[in-house]
């Protein structure tokens, strides 16, 4: 599916994930979190680092991962994006919908 | 809160057995997960799974239940129990899912709430200091029903 973000054409699943993270921005990502309501700030944005340096370390994301991560906790996950903070927080990354169910 | 239309959903955990715990804590945290709100409120046996000092030591059955694909008999055997248990959890554990105690912290740290039944906690003679401090009340099953009459509520007895 195409979309316009930022004035960029990328292309996104069914489900408004980007599918080529080579097309992903700080704009976009940023376009990104305000259709889900989220206002990013330089905290989100430290959160939205580690986990794209996870996916391209290979490493399965989940919030068991969270916890143990020393990044931050699940509480603090929770506040910054708030109604699913692993869906929400990898679609403004850029990278894959995480299939962990736990 | 998500878009979806299922806004909240309540557990009732009233066994103690590994599997139906697991259930639980799963769907319980999978909808916090989809930014849907959960509770569990833990009666009866599944007091267990909130008892400081039980709650690492849950079992899988293997007497009357067919799906062990063992003999009654054989399941009955002093150690079949734990032996099945410890096969078990080694296969969680490969799919990372994380032991009751930590399962416990995480679901209180995603939000979801934790009840104890007031009438079970008399029952089996519980104090406050014997369930684990995430804990967040004891209610009468009244107060549950309370917390239930929302729209788009849901609730699941395990």
């Amino acid at each position: 599916m195409e979309q316009v973000l930022a004035g960029i054409k990328i292309i996104v699943s069914d489900d408004g994930y980007l599918t080529d993270f080579s097309q992903w921005n700080k704009g976009i990502g940023s376009e990104l979190a305000k259709k889900e309501g989220i206002e990013m700030t330089s905290r989100h944005w430290e959160v939205i680092s580690w986990i794209q340096e996870q996916v391209k370390a290979g490493k399965a994301l989940s919030v068991r991962g969270i916890k143990k991560s020393g990044v931050l906790d699940i509480k603090e996950f929770y506040a910054l994006f708030p109604g699913g903070p692993l869906k929400l927080s990898t679609k403004i990354a850029g990278v894959p919908k995480p299939k962990s169910c736990i | 809160m998500g878009k979806t239309k299922v806004r909240k959903m309540l557990f009732i955990l009233s066994k103690a057995t590994i599997e139906n715990v697991y259930a639980a804590f799963i769907m319980a945290n999978g909808a916090r997960m989809e930014g849907i709100e959960s509770e569990i409120f833990f009666t009866f046996f599944g007091l267990e799974a909130i008892q400081k000092k039980k709650l690492e030591h849950l079992h899988v059955a293997t007497v009357g239940n067919p799906a062990m694909h063992i003999p009654t008999m054989l399941g009955g055997l002093p150690g079949m129990e734990a032996f099945a248990t410890k096969m078990m959890k080694k296969e969680m554990e490969k799919l990372d899912m994380p032991p009751i105690g930590e399962f416990l912290e995480i679901l209180s740290d995603s939000g979801c709430k934790l009840w104890a039944c007031k009438l079970a906690v008399e029952m089996f003679h519980l104090e406050e200091k014997d369930l684990i401090d995430d804990l967040d009340g004891i209610l009468t099953i009244g107060d549950f029903y309370n917390r239930a009459d929302e729209d788009n509520t849901h609730l699941l007895f395990i």
